[in-house]
């Protein structure tokens, strides 16, 4: 009996040392130390084809980095379907890698967080300035009047891309310019018997750089100047039904694109199975996938005006990869000479080539490498017409909801169902309400 | 294989309509089950247009490249051998903890056993979405304290995966040792066997059936989990049921590459599953103690 | 008279006759009882629970407690108490996500139990039908459990290819072969979705129902047969009074580990549908893991689930008690 009673008490007690222990989670709150000169943990998104082709561009640059420093990296390529939750736990526990990349519209989200290091002007000065980089990339880099939580890495813009063949066959001269004419080339290009526009419609992330783009050319945005969501103005439902529509009402989208999550309308493209496609930096994509240069055109994205600028004429968010460094890490110099070896004129030139993306760092940009015609679409994008995604903490969130009323247009469209002003607001107001109460 | 033959049910031959009510519906579900696998089987061998384009049942063309491109679009063999030591390990383990679990409780009456039993019968209800995170911090934290590194690593999954099976283990190992007769172990300790003698030569080896089973679920188990491997796994330890994934690529979904890797790795999984079963079936049978 | 079948049987079942951990008396081994030994081997158990089951828990039910949104998890200790305010905020069904929530919770008790209900259904006709030899009757039982032996990524990610709206075969075979339908179906968004999940579920699931029922089969001493038929039993009565009331005690328990297993699963509506699942087919795991995972709200998460458990131990509670009390009625 007694022995019952202390076994139980044990337990209880043992519980609780654990629960104590683990309330303390990632308490370590330091601002990063020096415990480890010698190496470094580098968590890289999935940029290329696969996994094992990321691996095969970072390995060289890094071995580079380790004759020049001393410094081993340990080369970590997360893929995108884990790289969010490992961040959360990693911050949740402290326990997490030097450096990372992060998509750069999560950048005030993951700076909420207070888990990563704040880019002020002395850790700017290791690495050669802020002025080093092009404005639009450091617009997405955190929120307005701090310090930016990450550095750009590699910047794309969306473009749309078509099939040169297709157009002709339907013919058409030159790529649309206006959301219109876009309509009508589609409906040429239908009446072919050909698929006109490519969609992601189950795709959230997808889903809120197309109607954040609308939105602006609506002149409307999704959160106040305070931060708030602000889903269902006038302008915002306009926008996100202009987007629906393009399956629902002028039929460009095929339905079937509604459940694509997995960057099939990028296939569908590239095997000549729909003439055109709104993507962020393709080329590379593309070529792997067998389509080569000659076969496809790149054209601005369409702008209500048929001129892409600033305010309602905006065609693209600022898409790309930015680097941080984990607050807690045990290489704080080491790091930050990574991300300095990273961002430096001859990397930035190797690896943005290698995923054809469009260098953030300005004296990388002129290279000839970034001034083809394909190049020259998405840079001159970058630094005219792009706008970043609003850089508030609850931008992860806005994402979800947001992303996922819009997949669920997309179903009804694809259903047959009609997408009304109403059923769009309806969506909007139960996404907003459904945003963390502030 | 040959069917193991036992005397059918009946002495009477089954009525004509019991045949026809057995032919019909083993076929339609034969045809539910095999509709899959025959999908995966006949897209494996598809070039990547076939598979993305319109089904179609019979190949136009057939090509064995898939099976070559698996291993260096992600490194399938890692991931495998990753799983492999991970379920294998959580299974043992798994087992053998049951095993003394579900002797004390079926061989000894002591207090806190209803807690014990019940307590264990309700982690089957825990969401697994409620521990994840807070597991993942005890691991770190355990870590932290005593440079166990439990997070990351195969051990922790290991740890965890095990302790998921377990409680469904001790709960049928309890049934299946309630029916051993006690007299049989009563026997070996009078011969001077301790308690843990007669569990190990008597009670194990006419319980082997059920342990068979408990080792299949328990395997089975660690081999599919994919919510916990996703957070609390690295590029080095990554296991086959995250590792899949990584045929959908930001280019596009090599549909044939993952039928094919899927195939390939269930194909020892499957067949040891077949043995084991023949095994469970006649040990059903011959083990049995009357 | 099914408790006397059971225990005479050949002395294999599948699980215990009596919900578990119900200590029927002294038994007669008592005098090798030794205080120490049944403690000394559940320890590695209960060590293990311990730290992998109760302790997280604990851990989330504080969690539910706390503001645990993206601006604390750094350090966890520091989020303010919320008290039961986000529970309020799960189970105000006026509220878009209590409403939200609740939605999930219906589709996934609709789910659950057809799941559950076809999966057993399927499984003890199989078990029934393969009791009997026949030629090739190996060769079946060895194809029925392969959806079991497959890993669920490579199972479910098939399922997704042939539900493709465009290229997969659901619709190959009900549009363009059939022609039951006038135009191709979705099935991984939309109403449909639902259906989708649920054949999924049923033929991953229903292998295992088939094993254990195959193997409680296996324990029905033929004897009761060879009487029954010399009574002049036919086929179905003797279903009905030997094959059925032996299967009780299996039952109760596969029934409640398939609900448990079926509510709770992640891996197969996750890897069908993504991190947002289409709202017909909302199961409420995937719906906590955004609540939590996606939109960075570990305590409206943790809340949520600490609910969840609080049904499924009332569920369960019940569903034991009744079971157990008809079952005694039955066999007095």
């Amino acid at each position: 009996m007694r022995s019952i009673r202390a076994a139980a008490t044990g337990a209880v007690t043992l519980s609780f040392a654990l629960a104590a222990a683990a309330c303390g989670g990632g308490s370590s709150t330091g601002g990063g130390s020096n415990d480890s000169p010698k190496t470094l943990t580098y968590w890289a998104s999935n940029q290329g084809a696969g996994l094992e082709v990321d691996k095969q561009v970072l390995q060289p640059e890094l071995d580079k980095f380790e004759r020049q420093t001393g410094i081993k990296v340990n080369l970590e390529v997360v893929p995108w379907s884990d790289l969010l939750n490992r961040i959360l736990t990693a911050t949740t526990s402290g326990q997490g890698p030097d450096v990372l990349n992060i998509g750069n519209t999560w950048s005030a989200s993951l700076q909420a967080t207070g888990a990563l290091l704040p880019w002020d002007a002395r850790n700017f000065g290791a690495i050669g300035g802020k002025d080093r980089f092009v404005g639009s990339a450091l617009g997405s880099t955190g929120a307005q009047g701090e310090d930016p939580a990450a550095v750009p890495l590699y910047s794309m813009a969306y473009a749309l891309y078509y099939n040169k063949k297709m157009f002709a066959d339907a013919g058409i001269a030159r790529p649309p310019a206006t959301w219109d004419e876009l309509i009508a080339d589609g409906r040429k290009i239908s009446a072919k018997g050909k698929q006109a526009l490519g969609a992601e419609g189950s795709n959230l992330a997808e889903n809120i750089h197309h109607v954040f783009v609308f939105g602006k050319q609506h002149g409307a945005d999704f959160f106040t100047a305070e931060g708030r969501p602000d889903f269902t103005s006038d302008g915002v439902v306009a926008a996100v039904k202009q987007y629906v529509d393009l399956m629902a009402k002028d039929k460009v989208i095929p339905p079937g694109n509604a459940e694509y999550a997995q960057n099939q309308s990028v296939s569908d493209f590239a095997k000549g199975r729909t003439a055109m496609l709104l993507w962020q930096s393709a080329s590379a994509n593309l070529k792997s996938q067998g389509m080569s240069e000659d076969q496809y055109g790149i054209a601005p994205v369409p702008v209500q005006s048929g001129t892409p600028g600033t305010g309602t004429n905006v065609d693209s968010m600022v898409a790309g990869i930015n680097l941080a460094v984990f607050k807690n890490t045990h290489n704080l110099d080491g790091a930050t000479q990574f991300v300095k070896f990273m961002t430096s004129d001859a990397e930035q030139k190797i690896l943005n080539t290698a995923y054809s993306s469009i260098p953030p760092v300005k004296s990388a940009q002129s290279d000839a490498a970034f001034n083809t015609t394909a190049n020259a679409v998405l840079k001159d994008t970058l630094a005219r017409s792009a706008a970043a995604l609003p850089q508030v903490a609850d931008e992860s969130q806005f994402e979800t909801t947001v992303g996922t009323a819009v997949k669920e247009l997309f179903a009804d469209a694809a259903a047959g169902r009609p997408v009304t002003t109403e059923s769009v607001k309806a969506k909007l107001l139960k996404a907003q309400q459904q945003m963390p109460a502030k | 294989m040959p069917s193991t033959s036992y005397a059918p049910r009946s002495p009477m031959a089954p009525p004509r309509s019991f045949l026809w009510s057995r032919r019909i519906f083993l076929t339609l579900l034969t045809g539910f089950v095999l509709v899959p696998v025959y999908v995966m089987v006949s897209s494996s061998l598809k070039p990547l247009a076939d598979v993305s384009g319109k089904f179609r049942w019979l190949p136009s063309g057939l090509t064995i490249r898939p099976y070559i491109d698996i291993w260096s679009t992600v490194p399938l063999a890692k991931y495998f051998v990753n799983s492999l030591i991970v379920a294998g390990s959580a299974t043992v383990c798994s087992v053998g903890i049951a095993v003394f679990a579900a002797y004390a409780v079926s061989r000894y009456d002591f207090r806190g056993k209803r807690v014990f039993t019940v307590t264990v019968l309700s982690t089957q209800m825990f969401p697994g979405i409620l521990f994840l995170l807070p597991l993942f911090l005890l691991y770190v934290n355990i870590g932290n304290a005593t440079g166990l590194a439990l997070f990351g690593s195969r051990g922790g999954l290991i740890l965890t995966y095990l302790t998921f099976s377990l409680p469904f283990s001790i709960w049928m190992l309890i049934g299946y040792f309630d029916s051993v007769p006690r007299d049989l172990d009563e026997a070996a300790l009078v011969d001077g066997c301790g308690p843990l003698g007669a569990l190990i030569r008597i009670v194990v080896p006419a319980a082997i059936p059920g342990i068979v089973a408990v080792a299949v679920y328990a395997f089975m188990t660690a081999w599919g989990e994919v919510l916990f491997a996703s957070v609390m796994t690295n590029d080095t330890t990554r296991t086959l049921a995250v590792g899949l994934q990584g045929y959908s690529t930001l280019n596009d979904v090599y549909w044939n590459q993952i039928m094919a890797a899927s195939l390939v790795v269930s194909v020892p999984v499957v067949a040891g599953f077949l043995l084991l079963q023949r095994y469970l079936v006649t040990g059903l049978t011959a083990g049995a103690v009357k | 008279m099914t408790t006397t079948t059971a225990s005479a049987g050949t002395g294999e079942r599948t699980v215990p006759e009596s919900s578990p951990g119900a200590a029927r008396g002294p038994r007669r081994t008592g005098r090798t009882r030794r205080i120490g030994l049944p403690y000394l081997l559940l320890l590695p158990a209960l060590v293990l629970e311990l730290l992998v089951h109760l302790v997280p828990m604990a851990i989330g039910i504080v969690m539910s407690f706390k503001e645990l949104t993206q601006f604390y998890i750094r350090d966890w200790s520091t989020a303010p108490w919320s008290g039961f305010g986000n529970y309020r905020i799960s189970v105000d069904f006026n509220a878009p996500v209590g409403d939200a929530l609740l939605h999930s919770f219906l589709v996934t008790v609709g789910f659950t139990l057809l799941s559950v209900g076809l999966c057993w259904l399927i499984g003890t006709v199989a078990a029934i039908h393969m009791q009997d030899t026949f030629r090739g009757r190996g060769l079946l039982r060895a194809l029925f459990l392969v959806p079991y032996a497959l890993p669920v990524y490579a199972a479910v990610i098939t399922w997704v290819f042939m539900f493709q709206h465009d290229n997969g075969l659901v619709n190959h075979v009900l549009h363009d072969q059939l022609h039951l339908t006038d135009e191709p179906s979705f099935w991984l968004i939309g109403n449909n979705s639902f259906v989708a999940l649920l054949v999924v579920s049923v033929w991953k699931g229903w292998p295992f129902a088939f094993l254990i029922v195959m193997a409680a089969l296996q324990n029905i001493p033929r004897e009761l047969y060879e009487a029954a038929a010399l009574d002049g039993a036919g086929l179905w009565q003797q279903l009905r009074r030997i094959t059925l009331p032996s299967l009780r005690s299996v039952n109760q328990v596969l029934v409640l580990v398939l609900f448990l297993w079926t509510f709770n699963d992640f891996n197969t509506p996750y890897v069908l549908f993504g991190r947002a699942a289409p709202e017909a087919a909302d199961l409420i795991s995937v719906h906590i893991y955004q609540a939590s995972f996606v939109t960075w709200n570990f305590g409206a998460g943790s809340a949520m689930s600490v609910l969840l458990l609080l049904f499924l131990l009332v569920v369960t509670g019940v569903y034991l008690l009744g079971t157990s009390r008809g079952r005694k009625t039955a066999d007095a």
